[in-house]
């Protein structure tokens, strides 16, 4: 190899370096453009809505007037809808999960399970409004009502606990169902006395995370029919005359602290755009709380479980 | 008696145990009784499907019978709640793929770089720092990335463009972009990471550099995952809803011009929902008309992933 090969060895080698460090500053420039969307989206909240937050504001009914108004409604209305979405998702996609890491055998019915719980993974969560608003409204004759809402958004949920529940199911070594098996056990008690408590950590991340989805969507609970000005709340939970009357709220009109946001932020004055702010910022804090509260409990998991 | 020696009378008693274990029919019941429940909580995703796929095709039917299908396919307006009815998905269709291209064309470049940052060039403690930070920005309600998209992003752009109407494709478009970069590239990343380290290896071997490595054997070999995330991508870009209810206008146009204001078949659903429309009217069923579009138009890139995903498979 002559001296002029090598210098363009060399050269080579160099171009190629410099190529490796730009591209390193593009990728962290690519982060960069995601950490200041999100920054901005944070500040232009927090400067436009934190002074509308009060407590007048969480304890008002929406107004006419923007500087009356405020979320009592909506987000009494979350949160009952919420305990309906996972009263009705946990149970359900735990079994769900349960079956197919623990009962299934490896047939075409199982294979249907398995694609099904995939691509409702994928479908838009408006169509999940469109199926809402023909069955449970119509079909069912549950109206447009906190539970029609609640089963809506479990639906919409269930595929995330199921995939975590399923993945916190396997990784729980074999050996702990020998062991049980090798008692006498029979697959219920392995999994009541075993698989489902060793698991409940990362179900419960699951849990987390799906929740913090369904608290913030909108579109399919717009599409079941819930109203946008609410200026009362539903009767109480479980005061009404026993034995009807103590779910009188599940079948209450109601709204929720995204729509009211939609409601607010689809109005030309600047007042209710302060609102929309303000709830939104709310919203936000809720589900990073959410999220974050999983993630960490997700890392916890990580470090601290040796089988 | 010791128990490690295994006498006759022992296998005798063993014998019992395990005999009445068998006969235990109450025991055996109760397995059968819980696995039966437990099956149709698996089973509920299959009727999940069944009812979305009834309910759509069950009304669009009675839709169909009064709008013939030319008309939904070829008319070039979307006028379902005037007197003077047109239904033509096309001007729906076009909000949808304007906004969806806008959208793509922000977080698959974006994505997929992050993606091979993070998994072949980023120290371990950015990517422990930034792949939650993606998730938490996956995690943010739509509601707000409209509200962003409407009140921040778009006064922002018409500092750029002043002549840029308050509604428009192109700022929903680009924020939709940058909810959909945590999908595109925790997929792309996931799917980078399960490339074997021995293919690398090679590659640093034969003297390549990281971007070299990366860009021919990474990407290349993580083909099928990466084209996946995709789709994912494309799937949520399509069915997303609010951002554009917010920031693109709910205005049925025509049009391929991202400038412009427009409706999608996503915002068109929530319009109509939003406003007083009796059960069993034309209105009504137009919404799942439009929702059985949209399902086709998810089911068909949902079928090209999966074409995808098996012609780029490689097996390690």
């Amino acid at each position: 190899m002559n001296q002029q090969e090598l210098q363009a060895l060399r050269t080579m080698i160099v171009v190629h370096k410099r190529w490796d460090m730009i591209f390193g500053l593009i990728g962290i420039l690519a982060l960069m453009i995601a950490l200041m969307t999100f920054t901005a989206l944070f500040a232009d909240m927090a400067i436009n809505g934190v002074g509308r937050i009060s407590w007048e504001f969480l304890t008002s009914f929406p107004s006419r007037r923007a500087a009356d108004a405020g979320i009592l409604s909506a987000w009494v209305g979350s949160v009952l809808v919420m305990l309906v979405t996972a009263f009705a998702a946990v149970p359900l996609g735990v079994a769900a999960g349960v079956y197919l890491e623990e009962y299934a055998r490896k047939n075409w019915v199982t294979d249907i399970i398995e694609i099904n719980v995939s691509n409702l993974a994928g479908v838009p969560s408006i169509i999940y409004g469109l199926l809402a608003l023909g069955l449970f409204v119509y079909t069912f004759g549950l109206g447009q009502s906190i539970l029609t809402a609640g089963l809506t958004l479990a639906l919409l949920i269930l595929p995330v606990v199921i995939v975590a529940t399923r993945e916190a199911i396997r990784s729980i070594p074999q050996i702990i169902r020998e062991g049980a098996y090798a008692c006498g056990a029979t697959t219920w008690q392995v999994v009541s006395d075993h698989i489902v408590p060793y698991s409940s950590a990362g179900i419960l991340t699951g849990v987390i995370i799906g929740m913090a989805r369904a608290i913030g969507e909108t579109a399919p609970i717009i599409t079941v029919g819930a109203l946008t000005f609410i200026a009362f709340l539903p009767p109480a939970p479980f005061t009404g005359e026993p034995p009807a009357g103590l779910f009188d709220w599940l079948f209450a009109p109601f709204t929720v602290m995204p729509i009211q946001m939609f409601n607010w932020t689809s109005r030309p004055e600047a007042a209710f755009l302060a609102n929309a702010a303000a709830a939104g910022f709310i919203l936000v804090l809720m589900t990073l709380a959410m999220n974050g509260l999983a993630i960490w409990l997700r890392y916890r998991l990580r470090k601290n479980i040796n089988w | 008696m010791n128990s490690t020696v295994i006498t006759a009378e022992n296998i005798v008693l063993m014998q019992q145990v395990s005999d009445r274990l068998k006969k235990d029919f109450s025991r055996h019941l109760k397995e059968r009784v819980i696995e039966a429940i437990l099956f149709l909580a698996a089973f509920l995703s299959v009727f999940t499907t069944t009812a979305i796929v009834y309910i759509l095709l069950k009304e669009s039917w009675i839709f169909f019978q009064h709008v013939p299908l030319t008309d939904f396919l070829f008319d070039t307006q979307w006028t379902p709640l005037f007197d003077d009815a047109h239904y033509g998905i096309m001007v729906l269709l076009s909000g949808t793929i304007t906004s969806s291209m806008v959208a793509l064309l922000v977080a698959i470049p974006l994505g997929t770089i992050i993606a091979i940052y993070l998994s072949e060039f980023a120290p371990f403690s950015v990517r422990e720092i930034a792949k939650p930070f993606l998730e938490l920005l996956g995690g943010i309600p739509t509601i707000i990335y409209g509200y962003f998209a409407l009140l921040f992003v778009t006064p922002l752009l018409q500092k750029i463009f002043p002549e840029l109407p308050g509604f428009n494709l192109l700022s929903a478009g680009l924020v939709m972009g940058v909810m959909i970069i945590p999908y595109v590239a925790s997929l792309s990343e996931d799917a980078m990471r399960a490339v074997p380290m021995a293919l690398r290896e090679g590659s640093y071997a034969t003297g390549a550099t990281r971007l070299q490595t990366s860009l021919r054997v990474v990407v290349p070999a993580a083909t099928s995952g990466i084209a996946a995330a995709y789709i994912l991508g494309i799937s949520r870009a399509v069915g997303e809803t609010m951002i554009l209810a917010v920031a693109a206008g709910m205005q049925p146009n025509l049009t391929f011009n991202p400038a412009e204001p427009g409706a999608t078949i996503t915002s068109f659903i929530v319009q109509v929902a939003l406003g007083d429309l009796p059960h069993g009217s034309i209105g009504y069923q137009t919404i799942f008309a439009a929702g059985l579009s949209l399902m086709l138009l998810t089911l068909v890139f949902n079928l090209i992933g999966f074409y995808m995903r098996k012609k780029y498979r490689e097996a390690y």
